[in-house]
């Protein structure tokens, strides 16, 4: 099994390094072309503002090798993000993998609810989605984000802050996660076990 | 719905976990890497690791030990003590933590707390304040609570917050050590003029404690160090005692 994790210019890579080597799995931070193609997983991770990641991915060419790939991919937090047509966080073009556009949580009707939604709070599950499982459904997944991808149609699993938005998406080869599975306990692991066994 | 958390803190000195009666005498409480894990195991939310001579002594926090942490840990944690510069909180990022904590340092040079948002994300900076009531006004303390500065509480969390911080982590320097209960009244009051999360911390001594830093503090999450340490209250009992008591928790 080899598992690529994209290197670019965002934070918490190597989280996701550490929690593959929790359950067994050696994975190598990359941003090399031939290394990504050959992998058999290749995992699109990062905490970031989503113009200045974008146009770093641009410049690279990553944008266009992500949208390329046919084996499983999946996108965490700004990753997610990054994969769906646009983000109002810096008026951001993204990928376009996931048709849907990130928008800014919006607190002005409801100041109780605090931005950016920090900490753990519960998932949903879809039946018959291998990423997260219905035996996963209700069960607390971290988060730390400012934006969010309306719930739509590639929506796997919804959380609720301020609004229901998706907490993951799935479209093809491409999955993605809001929350940070790497930082999520037990559930995070399981979920990262479920995609490596995608 | 968005849980309150419960945050263990584990003070470092000599790469050993500590924890002062009102910041004076330690007594030694274990290895951060091991006590971290077990935390993530019994169910703690996040963890915070503390060197807390380094700001005293200027020395600066043990990158291997948060190496060590980031491999073993399957939660997010802050690391604090003795950062003074945007590229102290890169280097502590890239060993693996998820957020720094500031505090004699973002008063002395508020301007710090800006660079860390703008480099790395609000989420990443937690600023630290150590307060003390003195004749009814509360007054922010440095090095470790040894020394009082012309700064008051409330206008220092909410310049803070208007600089970048992505959240407060608030120390009653009266309440610290003595576990008779958290400082419930300036807590809400700090959450009512404040949009960003709030951790309560000092004074923890029973779950009752960390009840009312929830309904009558109305903080985010809730730290505590001693009581966790040395197992006068397990985690996993706390939490479903928060739960009976309406509280949302991660169970």
């Amino acid at each position: 099994m080899k598992v690529a994790i994209i290197k670019y210019n965002a934070g918490n890579i190597f989280s996701v390094l550490y929690a593959l080597k929790r359950i067994g799995i050696e994975a190598e931070v990359t941003d090399d072309f031939d290394t990504i193609r050959n992998a058999d997983k290749v995992i699109f991770p990062g905490v970031g503002e989503a113009s200045t990641a974008m146009a770093y991915l641009k410049e690279k060419g990553l944008d266009s090798l992500i949208k390329s790939l046919k084996q499983p991919v999946l996108g965490i937090c700004i990753g997610l993000q990054l994969m769906c047509q646009s983000s109002e966080e810096g008026n951001a073009e993204c990928m376009g993998i996931f048709d849907v556009k990130v928008q800014k949580f919006d607190n002005s009707s409801c100041p109780e609810f605090k931005i950016p939604h920090m900490g753990w709070n519960t998932i949903s599950a879809t039946a018959g989605n291998s990423l997260i499982t219905e035996e996963q459904n209700n069960a607390y997944a971290y988060f730390v984000h400012s934006y969010y991808a309306p719930v739509c149609k590639h929506t796997i699993s919804q959380c609720d802050y301020i609004t229901p938005f998706s907490a993951a998406l799935h479209k093809d080869n491409f999955y993605a996660t809001q929350f940070h599975p790497e930082k999520s306990g037990d559930l995070g692991e399981q979920i990262l076990k479920n995609f490596i066994l995608l | 719905m968005l849980a309150k958390r419960i945050i263990p803190c584990l003070d470092v000195k000599d790469g050993m976990t500590v924890k002062g009666v009102n910041f004076v005498n330690f007594r030694n409480a274990g290895d951060p890497v091991e006590l971290g894990r077990a935390y993530s195991q019994a169910g703690a939310d996040e963890l915070v690791f503390l060197d807390i001579t380094a700001s005293y002594e200027g020395r600066k926090t043990f990158i291997d030990m948060v190496r060590r942490v980031a491999e073993n840990v399957n939660i997010p944690f802050t690391v604090g003590g003795g950062i003074g510069s945007v590229e102290d909180v890169g280097n502590l990022l890239n060993a693996g933590a998820d957020k720094v904590s500031i505090n004699s340092s973002a008063l002395k040079n508020p301007q710090l707390i800006s660079g860390i948002a703008n480099n790395f994300g609000c989420q990443v900076c937690v600023v630290a304040i150590d307060a003390r009531c003195d004749n009814g006004e509360w007054i922010c303390y440095v090095k470790g609570g040894r020394v009082p500065t012309e700064r008051k509480l409330f206008e220092w969390a909410k310049e803070a917050q208007d600089r970048g911080a992505g959240e407060i982590l608030f120390t009653s320097m009266d309440h610290d050590g003595v576990k008779e209960g958290f400082a419930c009244e300036a807590l809400a009051k700090l959450n009512d003029i404040l949009s960003i999360p709030v951790i309560a911390s000092g004074g923890c001594g029973s779950m009752e404690h960390f009840r009312d830093a929830f309904t009558l503090g109305k903080a985010d999450a809730a730290l505590a160090a001693s009581v966790f340490h040395f197992n006068e209250i397990n985690i996993s009992e706390l939490k479903d005692y928060l739960h009976n008591n309406n509280i949302n928790v991660r169970r």
